[in-house]
């Protein structure tokens, strides 16, 4: 596909865009100061079909695809990554597991919801001794008969506290490890859950990341998202689309510290020349933009790899492999160019630098997207 | 309710240069968007339909065919149905041919679309600027009209609409029966996006085009179209000298400001 010539995603592109500069860039720095999560934004998104963009429309969703989806998240995290991985956590990592993994009652009950924005999706697997090694999970579920019974807890959970659907996973048979772990839906006001300790993070300050407490905690049997044991298979297949999602935030987080650094270097004047003028400034600039050309080529491709349903594990990892990077590169190099004043929070940029830190740690670490392509790579 | 909008495509003002030499815009890669006073209008429409789902809301636009791309626009925000207005016999129309062109096309598309309550202009294009063509719609088409409208609602009868009007000296409430004409200028609130589905629709949509033909518009009179139906010659464009600093003068009252502007004034030996 031309996805840079195709005239519905540049449609879409250009409403992202707009709605970006207008409702999202003029709160980015209050969220990031005040660590509050957006939740007008949310609304708004929801009121224009952002919040289920690449499910059916007899879930509610905009019937779109997984590219058009990327660029809004690309587009928002231009401007402040913390709402874009407010969208991207809701969209990849609830809506989605609960699209293909759900029956058709769950998909029935829980997608409406979440594809409309009536209600915000969040995702949790890692626990604080879980963190890459997923398949130590601690939390368990207990089959009772008539309803599932979950106890422990999960750590650093994104949209945690605003959202109010779950995918949670658990151990169903202990003796199993990785093929002992099921999932679950859980919902915020089920008997049993609740959250816990709120981070104070150095990045993405608007992004909701806390703790999530199961004690006793009353599942429904029905509630049981895929096979029995087969959680350990959803989380990775869940995750493997999340990777897009942060690779398209590292992506936008890079493309917008570009821009505003261009625009910065040709007002800033030293020694009688805007430094725009500078040999360093146009080379740095010029590097970093191409750098971040092919990062973008790499989340398309990841991005129309799913659409095309073609296998995309491996192109997702490098995709977010890339674009963290680049995000984390272009963002120090920029504030570089800044110099003094962009160390002060008068200026985006090192909010920018903050926030991309987290796109190489997570959803996969940038060693674990080098796992899953040396392993798709066949040296093991 | 049924209301008609109309909309019109213009440059983007905030990009444009004017050609020092020609005194002419340079509209060359200028982009074209919605005239932000028409979508103000689109937005007053919208508002009435939360109030009332069953009100149409029908947008028509006179230029040439790429003008689409604000119909198409207005249907991703609001409007339910869109008209083109487009043909060569319509060029070099100055307001008073537009109007009465748009006047004459308000009629043919009633006839599908069936009577409008209301009829709402922005108050004025950007690019030209006069704030003409919306008073004189209503003129040709005998409509009482408020202009510099805010916001409005339905009167409890549902027999026409209470407009806010921007006023010089405050905000009039102006109450107008059906069938009327609004202008409306910038409320303190934005219009609302357009929404991914509403979107998708648009792009499929089809826009009916209504032409120039004499069987479009038989009863139109051709002395007052084109070139030949505007009474508006340019005589001279140029692009005024930018006035450099200036002071403001704001103290607490009106006094105390006339009082320092003697006082400067008079240190100038002006006064």
């Amino acid at each position: 596909m031309d996805f840079f010539n195709d005239e519905l995603h540049n449609d879409l592109l250009e409403m992202y865009r707009d709605f970006a500069e207008k409702s999202v860039k003029p709160l980015a720095a209050e969220l990031d100061k005040e660590e509050r999560f957006p939740r007008e934004t949310i609304e708004q998104m929801a009121e224009m079909n952002m919040m289920g963009i690449p499910f059916p429309e007899e879930y509610e969703g905009a019937g779109v695809d997984t590219l058009s989806y990327i660029q809004a998240v690309e587009e928002i995290s231009k401007v402040c990554a913390s709402t874009g991985v407010a969208l991207s956590a809701h969209t990849s990592l609830c809506a989605w597991p609960i699209y293909q993994f759900g029956t058709e009652e769950q998909k029935k009950k829980y997608l409406p919801d979440l594809c409309s924005g009536r209600k915000i999706g969040a995702f949790g697997l890692t626990e604080p001794s879980a963190g890459t090694d997923a398949a130590m999970q601690k939390t368990q579920a207990e089959d009772k008969g008539d309803h599932w019974l979950l106890n422990g807890s999960k750590c650093f959970i994104t949209n945690a506290g605003e959202a109010s659907t779950y995918v949670i996973f658990a151990m169903t048979d202990k003796s199993q490890g990785n093929r002992g772990i099921s999932a679950f839906i859980v919902e915020s006001d089920f008997p049993g859950f609740s959250v816990g300790k709120h981070e104070e993070k150095m990045g993405i300050r608007g992004s909701a990341t806390a703790e999530l407490i199961f004690q006793d905690c009353i599942v429904p049997k029905e509630n049981l998202l895929g096979d029995l044991n087969k959680g350990f298979k959803i989380a990775m297949m869940t995750l493997d689309g999340g990777r897009i999602g942060i690779a398209a935030q590292a992506l936008g987080i890079a493309e917008g510290a570009i821009d505003v650094t261009v625009k910065y270097v040709q007002e800033r004047e030293q020694f009688g020349r805007r430094i725009s003028q500078f040999q360093n400034t146009q080379f740095e600039l010029a590097q970093m933009r191409a750098n971040t050309e092919a990062a973008k080529l790499l989340v398309y491709q990841a991005a129309c790899a799913k659409d095309a349903g073609k296998p995309y594990s491996h192109l997702a990892a490098m995709a977010k492999l890339n674009a963290s990077r680049n995000a984390s590169d272009v963002t120090r190099r920029c504030l570089q160019l800044y110099g003094g004043y962009g160390y002060t929070r008068d200026y985006p940029i090192e909010r920018m630098m903050r926030d991309a830190k987290i796109t190489e740690i997570y959803e996969g670490t940038s060693e674990v997207q080098m796992m899953v392509i040396s392993g798709w790579m066949g040296v093991k | 309710m049924n209301i008609l909008v109309c909309i019109k495509q213009v440059p983007d003002t905030t990009e444009i240069k004017i050609d020092p030499v020609k005194n002419t815009l340079i509209r060359d890669g200028v982009p074209s968007i919605l005239n932000p006073f028409d979508g103000y209008a689109l937005e007053a429409a919208a508002r009435l339909k939360d109030k009332d789902p069953d009100t149409k809301i029908v947008v028509i636009t006179m230029g040439p065919p790429q003008a689409n791309a604000v119909l198409k626009e207005a249907l991703g925000i609001a409007a339910d149905k869109a008209y083109l207005l487009t043909g060569r016999a319509f060029g070099g129309s100055d307001t008073l041919a537009t109007s009465y062109i748009i006047s004459q096309a308000i009629k043919k598309v009633e006839e599908t679309e069936g009577k409008f309550d209301a009829i709402f202009c922005g108050k004025q294009a950007i690019d030209g600027d006069t704030a003409q063509v919306g008073p004189e719609i209503a003129e040709h088409l005998g409509l009482p009209q408020v202009t510099y409208g805010l916001v409005c609602e339905k009167t409890e009868d549902g027999k026409g609409l209470r407009v806010t009007q921007e006023g010089d000296d405050g905000k009039p409430i102006i109450e107008v029966g059906f069938p009327c004409l609004v202008t409306f200028t910038k409320p303190n609130f934005d219009p609302r996006y357009p929404t991914i589905k509403r979107k998708l629709a648009a792009n499929k949509a089809q826009i009916p085009v209504i032409g120039d033909t004499v069987e479009e518009f038989p009863d139109m009179d051709r002395s007052r179209i084109g070139l030949m139906g505007s009474p508006t010659h340019v005589k001279r464009s140029f692009v005024p000298e930018r006035k450099k600093g200036g002071i403001i003068i704001s103290e607490e009252t009106v006094e105390d400001s006339a009082v320092k502007l003697a006082a400067l004034l008079s240190d100038a030996h002006i006064i």
